[in-house]
């Protein structure tokens, strides 16, 4: 279900969105509840709390990363490194494969009486489209596993949530969550020391 | 949210109308309160109680708001100038490189120096933030962004001498592997082509590192834009076009980022790897910049020594065009104070007197090596080219580097000096000029008397030389003043994230599992900050 419905958030062409789990009184669908904090610590015992509850579709929009939050909130570390690090041996491996073939199989020239395919004047260009493609697959590797770009978002039609980019701590507890509660969800928020907690509805 | 001017803020908070001012007065022995030196307590790396809601305002603000009145002219003079570089390329592409002042002898002269000192001052810029980044220095955000930019819009004016200086510049895509009719390739033993392929890999990747810290502040951007045309959409009133424009263009750019913990785990992660792998570019970029010269056989070029020596001298010069370029912004934005403080101003200077040694110590090498490696040659290029006033003709240039990068930042040994901005920014001053004579001594007194006497020729710049580097200069202030007007200029997610507000362990006795273990350190360094002021 939350797979279909990730494909549906970018490709609403390709597959409808589920029926929504909730939906307000208005008949409108429920994206999930929203909790404002005051400050970095309350947010981050907030977070403490709710990954302890055992929610798993949830998150905390904080205006510049808060330092630790990532084990407040049970994120597990991300396997990114990895992906650069492919990234960045394919371009080295590339770079080798391209200027082997270049000058010792396609175009041998004459210089100095040089081996044709030597590997040591290779080594620079190597290095240079190594480091080159791993940043590539370190920003658009970032980018794509956060599923961005995403040009829009229920949450960005809220207007208090816009406020998280300027100095707002928000938990979002998203209705798709098995263990969403229109109930006990709100309570969950407001005991760990919500300062104002909204519905946030989706469209 | 409001949009009031930051400076009229800063006024008002002084004048205790708004919260947050802060007695700048009280600490007069510490300059503006940083110039901490008791080792158990750590400087301010914000003044004046800055909140997040104020670092917002305050960076935002100035992007957003009708620029002070220097701004305009500024920017006609400079924009005027890099009409020079227009008119100056023109005429060379279509007359030809006789146009400057090269001869049979001397066929590298001012665009190559331009080259090396373009690319040099844009080294510093990623080196800074990268550098800086891993080793954990907190202080990084105060010069981080602009230092960035400069990279950014020094490799553009580096990048045009190498394409014009090859002459037919309809044939310059020779230099890249393009399949071709005419069945030829690039070589790939040649210094050169290595300086393509480094030089264009930095660009590239200087600009992913600029763009990808600027991701969340495009974010507070568009955000801010949203919300001033929602609140005038609510009161009646027609929206702005610039702020219809800023919601259109920052949402592109921002990629739908949405300050979620779970993509600033990531963020940090990329970022770290990025200045990771932006560090060994930057060092290999200038060792091949140096290769160039370094692999040939002309003597005064063929040294061993040139790779270090080479990124030493970026990293002096860039340094020295960051403090040129950000001392005068902040005298000119007050609140920019806040950010960029007297001990960062110290830091630097005291990074300029390092690296200035190194170079110093550097330029002794070349000249011990030149005598101790018994090469007459390489002898006779140090004294009867370079030192020797009554030898060389070019003795003044020699001088003028010496005297620029290895005497001036001397200064700095004392205290009183490397906190003075006035001074800092002269020895700034002195020290762009002094690299800039350093590559013209090394690329055209090395080549003028090379070989036999009988080829020997002196080089003298004609006006389409210095109409090409003063408009390359005019360039890169067009530029630099673009992104002043329209950028943020401080890097405002991580600016607030040095905030004493921002630990969350602040104030509280109870620490949670891994995290706090880890973290729990940074209690007492930032709540250190608070009781400085």
């Amino acid at each position: 279900m939350s797979i279909v419905s990730g494909i549906a958030d970018y490709f609403p062409f390709v597959v409808r969105k589920p029926p929504a789990r909730f939906r307000t009184e208005d008949d409108r669908p429920v994206h999930g509840i929203m909790a404002e904090y005051d400050s970095a610590a309350d947010v981050y015992h907030a977070a403490e709390q709710v990954r302890d509850a055992g929610y798993t579709k949830w998150d905390v929009y904080t205006p510049y990363p808060i330092h630790g939050m990532e084990h407040a909130m049970g994120v597990k570390r991300t396997f990114l490194p990895l992906v650069v690090a492919g990234g960045g041996f394919t371009g080295v491996g590339l770079g080798f494969l391209m200027q082997w073939w270049i000058s010792g199989v396609d175009y041998p020239l004459m210089k100095q009486g040089k081996p044709y395919a030597a590997w040591e004047p290779f080594v620079m260009v190597s290095f240079e489209l190594g480091i080159l493609f791993a940043a590539f697959t370190a920003l658009f590797g970032m980018l794509a596993l956060n599923g961005l770009p995403r040009w829009h978002h229920p949450l960005m039609l809220k207007e208090r949530f816009l406020r998280a980019s300027d100095d707002r701590f928000i938990i979002v507890i998203e209705a798709e969550d098995k263990k969403f509660d229109p109930d006990a969800t709100v309570k969950l928020l407001e005991d760990a020391g919500s300062s104002r907690v909204d519905l946030v509805e989706d469209e | 949210m409001s949009a009031i001017n930051p400076d009229e803020q800063t006024a008002q908070q002084l004048a205790g109308l708004r919260p947050g001012a802060a007695d700048r007065s009280k600490h007069a022995d510490l300059g503006d309160g940083t110039l901490v030196e008791a080792p158990g307590e750590r400087a301010p790396l914000v003044l004046n109680d800055r909140s997040a809601h104020d670092v917002t305002e305050i960076v935002c603000g100035y992007a957003e708001n009708t620029p002070p009145k220097w701004w305009l002219p500024a920017f006609l003079i400079a924009a005027s100038s890099t009409g020079l570089l227009g008119v100056g390329v023109l005429y060379l592409i279509i007359t030809g490189v006789g146009v400057w002042g090269l001869n049979n002898q001397v066929n590298w002269a001012w665009d190559i120096t331009n080259f090396v000192f373009w690319i040099g001052i844009g080294h510093a810029g990623t080196l800074i933030s990268a550098i800086l980044c891993l080793l954990k220095q907190k202080w990084r955000t105060a010069v981080n962004r602009s230092a960035e930019a400069m990279t950014i819009f020094a490799v553009t004016c580096a990048g045009i001498f190498p394409a014009i200086h090859v002459g037919r510049i309809w044939f310059i895509w020779f230099v890249f592997p393009i399949p071709n009719y005419n069945y030829i390739w690039p070589n790939f033993q040649s210094p050169l082509l290595w300086d393509v392929f480094a030089v264009s890999t930095y660009a590239t990747v200087s600009g992913l590192f600029w763009y990808m810290g600027m991701i969340p502040d495009f974010a507070t951007m568009r955000d801010r834009a949203i919300l001033r045309l929602n609140a005038s959409a609510s009161a009646g009133e027609k929206k702005k076009l610039p702020d219809i424009l800023r919601a259109y263009i920052f949402t592109l750019l921002a990629q739908g980022w949405r300050m979620s913990s779970r993509h600033w785990h990531r963020y940090e992660m990329a970022y770290l790897l990025l200045a990771g792998l932006a560090t060994p570019l930057v060092l290999s970029v200038h060792s091949i910049v140096s290769f160039d010269f370094a692999t040939s056989v002309v003597p005064g070029w063929h040294t061993t020594i040139f790779p270090p020596y080479f990124v030493a001298g970026a990293i002096f010069g860039g340094f020295a065009m960051v403090l040129l370029l950000l001392i005068p912004i902040r005298e000119l934005y007050a609140n920019f104070k806040d950010f960029l403080t007297l001990r960062h101003l110290e830091n630097m200077s005291k990074i300029l007197l390092a690296t200035g040694m190194m170079v110093g110590f550097a330029y002794a090498m070349e000249f011990f090596i030149a005598w101790y490696g018994g090469n007459e040659y390489e002898w006779y290029v140090f004294i009867n080219n370079r030192a020797n006033p009554a030898m060389a003709p070019y003795w003044w240039a020699y001088w003028a580097m010496i005297t620029c990068n290895v005497l001036s930042p001397q200064v700095f040994w004392f205290k009183k000096m490397r906190t003075n901005p006035l001074v800092i920014w002269l020895v700034a001053l002195f020290v762009t000029i002094g690299m800039w004579f350093e590559r013209f001594v090394i690329i055209v007194t090395s080549l003028h008397r090379a070989w036999l006497p009988a080829t020997w020729h002196m080089f003298w710049p004609t006006w389409v030389d210095i109409g090409i580097f003063v408009g390359s200069i005019g360039l890169f202030l067009t530029l630099f003043l673009l992104f002043l007007r329209f950028v943020p200029v401080f890097p405002i997610a991580e600016l607030k994230a040095v905030l004493p507000e921002a630990d969350p362990h602040r104030g509280h006795g109870d620490h949670d599992e891994p995290g706090a273990d880890v973290h729990g350190g940074g209690h007492g360094e930032l709540s250190a900050p608070k009781g400085a002021h």
